[in-house]
C-alpha cells in the first residue's frame, strides 16, 4: 500500500492557483440551485406577482385618461393627454414596460440579500470550517459565494424579462447591445450587492440577525430607488437617497437601453457608478474575509 | 526526543477569548512521526480550542507551535496543505454525495482530478463507502457520516490528521469500526495522528502517548503504561500456603517490584510497574524458595485513577457537559433525517 503519510507531491502544488478552489466553490453553490428547480420555481414567483398584479393592475396611463372627464373635451384629446402624462413622468407608454425593467432590479437585489444567509449556513453546519481547513484562499470562499449569486441572479433577471416581453412588454427598442448592456449593468450592480450581504454575514452563525438584516433593508432600498416610480418627482431628501442607491443605477441603465427612455443619468456615469461601486465593494469583502473569516 | 525528531512542536500555546481567562493556557508538547498522541479532557478543557489552534482555524493569543517545521502563525497556509482534520460535528454537505463532497475537498487542496478521483475512491473503499459513494450525504447514517469525515481528511496525504472526539456520540458498533481505521491508519501507513477524546478506554488503547488536560492547562503526560506507572503500577495480589511463613523479604527482592503488603498471613499485595512481566517472576521467587502459590491475580490501574489522581476529579462520573449534549443531539438529529 501506498504511503499516506507521503508529503504531497510537487505536481500537486503545481495547479494550485487560486481560481481552482475558487470554481470548485462556485460550482458548488451552483449545482445547489440547479438541481432543485424548484428553488428557482419559487424566486421567480415574487417578481411575477408585481408584473402581474402591480405592473398590470397600476396601469397609470388608463387611469388618467378613464379617471378623467372634462366637459367639452373629447377623450381622444384626453388620450394623447394621457400619452404624454406617461412619456413626462415614466419616459415610457405604459407602466408596466416602466416596472418589468424595475423588476430585473428587483429579482438582482433579492438574489443578492441571499448571499449571506449561505455563509451563515455554511458556517453553522461546520461546512464552512471544513473549506477553511484547507489551503484554498480565504478570498476564494468568500468569491465564490459573490460569484454564484451573480451567476443566479443573471439568469433569474434572464428569466423575468423574458417573462415580462411575454406579458405585453414594449419591445419595439430591444438591441442586442442595449440587452447585452443592461445585464453588464445587472452584472456590476450585482457583484457589488453580494459582496455586501456576504460581508454582513461574515462574523454571523445567526441566520435570524440575517433575516432581521434582510427585511430591513430590502423594501427601503427597492422604495428609495427608481425601480416602481420615477425618481425625479420625488421628496428632494428622498432624491439624495435614490442617487445614492446603486439599484437606481442599474435600474436607470436598463430603462434608457431596454425603453429608449429619458435617463437620470448619462450612460457613461451610470456605468462608472456602478463599476467603482462593485469593485469597491467586492474589493472590501476580499479583505474583510481575510481578517475576519477566522477568529 | 529531540527537536529534529518531532514532527509536531508546540511552544507555549494559549487562547483567551476574552483577554481575562484562558481557554488554553501555556501548553506545550511535542509529537513524535508516526505517533498517536491523544488529548485526553473533560469538555470545556481546551481539547478542541488546541486542535483549532494548531490547524490555523483559530489565532492564538500566545506561543505557537509547528507542524513539519511550518509556522502556524507564519506559514497558515502551509500547515493547512500538510494537515488533514476530521472536526467534532458534521461537516461534509448534505446536498452532495460523498463522492462529491471528497472531490469538492481535493479541489481545494488543488489536487488535479486524475490524481484526485482514483485516491478518492480508494479512501471511500478504506472507510467501507465504495457501495454508497454516489448517494446523497443527507441519506448516510451517523456512523457513514463520520466514516465520510475520516475519509476526506485523507485526501491530501496529510503528514499529520487531527481526529477530534472521532467517536463523540456514535453507538458501540460504529465506534469499534472508527476504531479499527485509526489502528489501520496506524499500521498500514505510519500516519501521525493527534486526536481529542474523554473517553478512557479509546485514550488508553489507541495512543502511544497521551497529554491530560484541564482548565487548558497540561496537568500529565506519557504512554498510558507510564501514566498508570505513575500513579503506583499494577497490584499483583498474591495467596500462599497459611504454613509456609513470611514471605514478604522474597517478594521484595524481585526486580520489579516496588512495595509489598502482608494483608493477612497468606495474603500478599504486591505493587509493580509492569504486572504482566512481574507476575511470572513473583511465582518463580516463591516456587524456588518452596513457597506453594494457592492464588494469584492481576489488577491494572485505569486511567480513570491515572485522571483521578491529576485532576482530582473523575472524568467518568462528570455529568455530561452542556456543549456535548448539544452536539450529541444535533447529531443524532442529522443522522436521522
Amino acid at each position: 500500500m501506498v504511503a499516506v503519510r507521503a508529503e504531497p507531491a510537487a505536481e500537486e502544488h503545481a495547479s494550485t492557483s487560486p481560481v481552482h478552489g475558487l470554481w470548485a466553490l462556485t460550482n458548488r453553490e451552483l449545482k445547489k440551485w440547479y438541481k432543485v428547480p424548484m428553488l428557482l420555481f419559487f424566486s421567480l414567483i415574487q417578481p411575477v406577482i408585481w408584473l402581474t398584479l402591480y405592473g398590470t393592475g397600476m396601469n397609470f396611463g388608463t387611469l388618467f385618461a378613464k379617471g378623467i372627464s372634462i366637459p367639452g373635451v373629447p377623450p381622444s384629446e384626453v388620450a394623447s393627454l394621457s400619452s404624454q402624462f406617461m412619456l413626462n413622468v415614466f419616459g415610457v407608454s405604459n407602466y408596466f414596460s416602466f416596472l418589468a425593467v424595475g423588476m430585473l432590479s428587483f429579482i438582482v437585489l433579492f438574489t443578492a440579500m441571499f448571499s449571506g444567509m449561505s455563509v451563515v449556513w455554511d458556517r453553522r453546519f461546520g461546512f464552512l470550517d471544513k473549506v477553511l481547513s484547507t489551503p484554498v484562499s480565504r478570498g476564494a470562499i468568500i468569491m465564490a459565494k459573490v460569484f454564484s449569486s451573480v451567476v443566479r441572479s443573471l439568469a433569474q433577471a434572464a428569466i423575468v424579462l423574458v417573462i415580462a416581453v411575454l406579458m405585453d412588454m414594449d419591445t419595439s427598442h430591444f438591441s442586442v447591445v442595449g440587452i447585452a448592456g443592461t445585464f453588464a449593468a445587472l452584472f456590476l450592480m450585482t457583484l457589488g450587492l453580494s459582496s455586501i450581504f456576504v460581508m454582513l454575514a461574515l462574523r454571523s452563525s445567526d441566520w435570524q440577525t440575517q433575516m432581521a438584516i434582510m427585511n430591513l433593508l430590502n423594501l427601503p432600498l427597492l422604495f428609495a430607488s427608481n425601480a416602481l416610480f420615477p425618481a425625479k418627482f420625488m421628496p428632494a431628501a428622498l432624491q439624495y437617497v435614490v442617487r445614492l442607491n446603486p439599484i437606481s443605477y442599474g435600474t436607470d441603465i436598463g430603462r434608457q437601453l431596454l425603453l429608449g427612455a429619458p435617463g437620470l443619468n448619462t450612460l457613461a456615469f451610470d456605468f462608472s457608478f456602478l463599476a467603482g461601486f462593485a469593485v469597491v465593494f467586492s474589493a472590501i469583502g476580499v479583505v474583510l474575509s481575510w481578517r475576519y473569516l477566522t477568529r | 526526543m529531540t527537536e529534529v525528531a518531532a514532527l509536531v512542536q508546540v511552544r507555549a500555546l494559549s487562547k483567551s477569548f476574552d483577554g481575562k481567562s484562558f481557554a488554553v493556557d501555556g501548553v506545550t508538547f511535542e509529537i513524535g512521526a508516526g505517533e498517536v498522541f491523544g488529548l485526553l479532557g473533560p469538555n470545556g478543557a481546551g481539547k478542541t480550542t488546541t486542535i483549532k489552534m494548531m490547524t490555523t482555524l483559530l489565532r492564538p493569543s500566545s506561543g505557537t507551535a509547528s507542524v513539519c517545521g511550518r509556522d502556524i502563525r507564519k506559514d497558515a497556509r502551509e500547515v493547512r496543505r500538510v494537515v488533514g482534520v476530521v472536526p467534532q460535528e458534521y461537516t461534509t454537505d448534505e446536498d452532495m454525495s460523498g463522492l462529491e463532497n471528497i472531490t469538492l475537498i481535493a479541489d481545494l487542496y488543488g489536487i488535479p482530478r486524475r490524481i484526485s478521483s482514483p485516491r478518492a475512491r480508494e479512501l471511500l473503499r478504506l472507510v467501507d463507502l465504495d457501495e454508497a459513494g454516489n448517494r446523497k450525504v443527507s441519506t448516510y447514517s451517523g456512523g457513514m457520516r463520520r466514516r465520510l469525515e475520516l475519509a476526506c481528511g485523507l485526501i491530501n496525504r496529510p503528514s499529520l490528521l487531527f481526529l477530534d472526539e472521532p467517536t463523540l456520540g456514535l453507538d458501540v458498533q460504529t465506534r469499534a469500526a472508527v476504531w479499527s481505521y485509526i489502528r489501520k491508519l496506524k499500521k498500514e501507513y505510519g500516519m501521525t495522528l493527534l486526536m481529542t477524546t474523554h473517553y478512557l478506554e479509546e485514550a488508553d488503547s489507541l495512543c502511544d502517548r497521551i497529554a491530560i488536560i484541564d482548565h487548558g492547562k497540561i496537568v500529565a503526560m506519557g504512554s498510558p503504561r507510564e501514566l498508570k506507572a505513575s500513579v503506583g503500577g499494577d497490584i499483583i495480589q498474591v495467596g500462599l500456603k497459611e504454613a509456609d511463613g513470611d514471605a514478604s523479604d522474597i517478594l521484595r527482592k524481585v526486580g520489579q517490584v516496588r512495595e509489598v503488603k502482608r494483608t493477612s498471613p497468606s495474603d500478599y499485595r504486591v505493587k509493580a510497574e509492569v504486572g504482566e512481566e512481574a507476575a511470572p517472576q513473583v511465582m518463580d521467587a516463591l516456587r524456588t524458595n518452596g513457597y506453594h502459590v494457592n492464588t494469584i491475580s492481576l489488577t491494572k490501574p485505569s486511567l480513570d485513577e491515572v485522571y483521578l489522581e491529576y485532576t482530582g476529579r473523575s472524568l467518568r462520573d462528570e455529568d455530561t457537559g452542556k456543549v456535548d449534549a448539544m452536539a450529541q443531539r444535533r447529531m443524532m438529529r442529522m443522522a436521522r433525517s
